[in-house]
């Protein structure tokens, strides 16, 4: 059976620089992955690539069991693959409402199927901001939220285009452990809705916790892949993070 | 069949203006480059700096060259204050960038306008005793009212290149360019640095505006040739590197000499612009890359 | 308001005017002067299809409505076409150059973009001076047809087509502004990347609204040769129209169909009566003036001194 996600060989300078080698990695679908990596390991970069933000420069990346190479990202979200933003990334102009009518508009009502009327977008876009918290902002504009909450808009904004694999790139970053946990609830209940959860960040405590499955990136390679505990444990991966 | 001395003396030329052309550029290079500013009213600027060349020079016989250098820290001054208005109404409030595209824009526009106001549209030129004169070296010509602007102008990128170098403030300058967030880490107030290297930006108008006007008549509406002709100089040359905008002047002044001699000079402005959008369509990271 | 109603609503708007201005004024010069507002009004509106609504800054207007103007020349001088399908066909020359300039700098952003699109105009420009099949830079003389469809002089004609465009521009600006369309351009214009993510065909939205601006700009272009009798590159592609339609909808405001046609409206006004008054220099450096102290002071524009004003008074 294919896995959701397979990566064959990634690769992606940036002219001399080489931010990605012989990337190879598998998601299933439902898994809870965790990506770490010291800074500057190549972890946006991967995300990147994968969502086609990127060109990536050699290799293969097949997401439930179709190709998806040269597509553009737009096309990639309409497949299911979604991400948020490491700094998020909110329509300025628009209200949370209007943010969130974006993907529903462009992504769920561009996919085959009965489309959602005006009416139907606008109470869905509704139940996604009550999912994270939100509900009672709904009219207001991204620059009056809070920071954490600014986060949840960037989540909230990934799942209304109800993707089937979701990157989380350093969502708690700067957050206080309360609203590590905050992100972490939402992050888990949407993994149990059904949505495969990618979680790429530096929190060790967060990653160790949500992750049934750890990858590790060190300078543009994967050095680990594994259950968290044993993955963490190997000797590359803490002298990565230690040092010599 | 090309007569080779007109080529010859086509390529020559091209490499004199490019020099100049580089003394247009560094400006830019370093409000755009460097700053992130997108300063396109800098030719109004220059053409500031050609009509100062132009009154002091008319009324008083001083040589051009010497009234662009002495007049540049006025230049300097004036450049600051447009950074103070420019940083209170837009880097401070962190408005979209067509706005500030806007500001500039309506700067280069009643720039042009008001030297219309003031000088009408006539042509205005300079007297001094090397615009004339050539040297010749065989079949080759090297007018001096070409000459002397590009050996000042490579002499201005030195001294500038030097500034930015070795000094505290040029150093200060190259790290805002390079890691805004860094700097301010530090405690250092990126502002008063950008500041003062928007002011440098243009005080080097002053001293292009004298040479333009020494290669050539001015009149105001010109400065409208040198927009495209500086960024897509800026752009060829990687965005803040010094000898890429030098090789991309020199590129630039040689393909339009060529055009200008074998086509006929109508041609000539389309040269630039069209290496530009060629340019940002294919490599928008310059010939040198960044 | 709805859509359709907002259709019916400004034609009705816009009936009244031609109706009760052909009928009641007798200045010619009021027609003369009336033309140039309306030619703004669309150009103010094209500008803002791709500048306010996508956040893409086009310096290189010129282009456009000289390509529309100059395609007139080239119907005019080839066969006799009535002016209504010489606007036509000016609106798909210039979409056609629209879309190739939106397939050109599809990489490029902000003042990159910008500059692209300078370059852009003075490449045009060259061709068309190197072109003497349309006159070159010596310019071409076109000849009025002696009588004008329907009624009235010949100048009230070119004021009523150009009435009917303003509408037209003003309505297919309001439509978008509340389509999906509009919303997704919107998106392009505060976050393109997070708009690609979201599911947002951003190349295919830029190049319809590259195309979009493009041709309603050649159509406002489209008959100006008849206008003016005499036309050359100079004037044609010259910088001002660039500058007025940035500074149009920027004083106006820029998230609005009203903000363009305010915008055009005070000034154009502004302008004509300066022309007459002062000098033609003068004005061109107060509308400069004015764009500048509208972006420091009030950069949404006078709708958005407004919206601010009646979203204070609701606290």
């Amino acid at each position: 059976m294919p896995r959701l996600l397979e990566v064959g060989g990634l690769g992606k300078r940036f002219g001399g620089f080489v931010a990605l080698e012989g990337i190879d990695l598998a998601v299933d679908a439902r898994e809870r992955l965790g990506l770490i990596g010291p800074n500057g390991s190549g972890k946006s970069t991967l995300v990147n690539c994968l969502c086609g933000a990127l060109h990536h420069d050699s290799g293969t990346i097949t997401f439930d069991g179709r190709t998806i190479d040269g597509l553009p990202a737009y096309q990639r979200t309409r497949l299911g693959l979604a991400r948020s933003f490491q700094l998020p990334k909110p329509f300025r102009s628009l209200n949370l409402i209007d943010n969130l009518r974006i993907p529903l508009l462009y992504t769920v009502n561009a996919r085959p199927g009965p489309r959602l009327s005006d009416g139907a977008i606008g109470e869905r876009s509704m139940a996604l901001l009550d999912d994270v918290g939100l509900a009672d902002k709904g009219a207001r504009l991204p620059r009056d939220l809070t920071q954490v909450e600014m986060r949840k808009l960037e989540l909230a904004r990934a799942v209304a285009s109800a993707p089937r694999l979701l990157f989380a790139d350093e969502t708690m970053a700067g957050l206080s452990p309360s609203e590590v946990e905050e992100i972490l609830a939402v992050l888990v209940r949407l993994n149990e809705q059904g949505i495969t959860i990618v979680l790429i960040e530096h929190i060790m405590r967060a990653v160790m916790s949500f992750s049934t499955r750890l990858i590790v990136l060190v300078a543009g390679q994967k050095i680990a892949d594994g259950a968290p505990t044993a993955a963490i444990r190997n000797p590359e991966v803490e002298r990565a993070y230690l040092g010599e | 069949m090309v007569s080779l001395d007109l080529a010859v003396n086509a390529v020559v030329a091209g490499l004199l203006l490019g020099g100049f052309y580089a003394a247009v550029t560094i400006g830019v290079t370093i409000s755009f480059g460097m700053l992130d500013i997108v300063n396109i009213a800098h030719p109004a600027f220059i053409m500031l700096g050609s009509f100062v060349a132009y009154i002091i020079n008319s009324n008083f016989g001083i040589d051009p060259i010497l009234i662009g250098v002495v007049m540049a820290p006025v230049f300097f001054l004036v450049g600051m204050a447009a950074y103070q208005i420019y940083f209170y109404a837009f880097e401070q409030r962190g408005e979209e960038s067509i706005q500030g595209l806007a500001f500039f824009f309506g700067l280069l526009f009643v720039g042009e306008v008001t030297l219309i106001l003031v000088f009408g549209v006539d042509y205005r030129f300079v007297e001094a005793p090397y615009i004339g004169p050539s040297l010749h070296f065989g079949f080759v010509d090297l007018p001096l009212r070409m000459l002397i602007p590009c050996l000042v102008s490579l002499l201005m990128l030195a001294v500038l290149q030097l500034f930015l170098g070795r000094t505290f403030i040029g150093r200060a300058i190259l790290a805002v360019s390079q890691d805004r967030l860094a700097l301010q880490l530090m405690a250092a107030n990126p502002s008063r640095v950008k500041r003062i290297a928007f002011g440098i930006s243009i005080a080097t108008a002053s001293i292009a505006g004298a040479l333009l006007i020494i290669i050539q008549p001015v009149e105001p509406s010109i400065g409208r040739d040198y927009i495209g002709r500086i960024f897509a100089i800026c752009v060829l040359g990687g965005m803040s590197s010094f000898p890429g905008m030098l090789a991309g002047a020199m590129l630039i002044g040689i393909v339009e000499s060529i055009t200008a001699t074998f086509y006929g000079p109508s041609w000539a402005p389309a040269v630039a612009f069209g290496f530009l959008l060629l340019t940002l369509a294919v490599r928008p990271a310059g010939i040198l890359g960044r | 308001m709805g859509t359709a109603k907002f259709w019916a609503a400004s034609f009705v708007i816009a009936a009244a005017v031609l109706i009760l201005t052909r009928a009641l004024i007798a200045n010619e010069y009021f027609f003369f002067a009336g033309y140039v507002v309306l030619q703004y009004i669309v150009l103010a509106t094209a500008w803002n299809i791709l500048g306010g609504y996508t956040g893409y800054t086009n310096f290189g207007v010129g282009a456009f409505f000289a390509v529309g103007a100059y395609s007139s020349v080239v119907l005019h001088k080839l066969t006799s076409l009535p002016v209504p399908v010489m606007i036509l066909v000016g609106g798909v020359i210039s979409g056609i150059l629209g879309f190739g300039m939106g397939y050109l700098t599809l990489r490029l952003k902000g003042v990159f973009f910008a500059i692209a699109t300078l370059a852009l105009a003075i490449v045009a420009q060259t061709l068309i001076v190197n072109w003497d099949y349309v006159g070159g830079s010596r310019g071409i003389y076109v000849i009025r047809p002696q009588q004008a469809p329907l009624y009235g002089s010949y100048i009230q004609y070119l004021y009523s087509l150009m009435l009917i465009l303003a509408w037209v521009s003003v309505v297919i600006a309001r439509t978008i502004e509340r389509s999906r369309l509009g919303l997704g351009f919107n998106a392009i214009r505060d976050d393109e990347a997070a708009a690609e993510a979201g599911g947002v065909p951003t190349l295919r939205l830029k190049l319809i609204s590259t195309s979009l601006s493009g041709a309603l700009m050649g159509m406002s272009g489209a008959p100006l040769p008849y206008y003016v009798t005499y036309l050359d590159p100079a004037s044609s592609f010259n910088l001002s129209y660039a500058v007025n339609s940035v500074a149009m909808p920027l004083i106006g405001g820029m998230t609005s169909w009203a903000g363009p046609v305010i915008g055009a409206v005070l000034l154009g006004t502004i302008q004509q009566l300066a022309t007459v008054t002062i000098s033609s220099a003068l004005n061109l450096l107060i509308v400069g003036l004015l764009l500048i102290l509208f972006v420091i002071i009030a950069p949404n524009g006078i709708v958005g001194l407004v919206q601010a004003r009646l979203r204070a008074r609701l606290r």
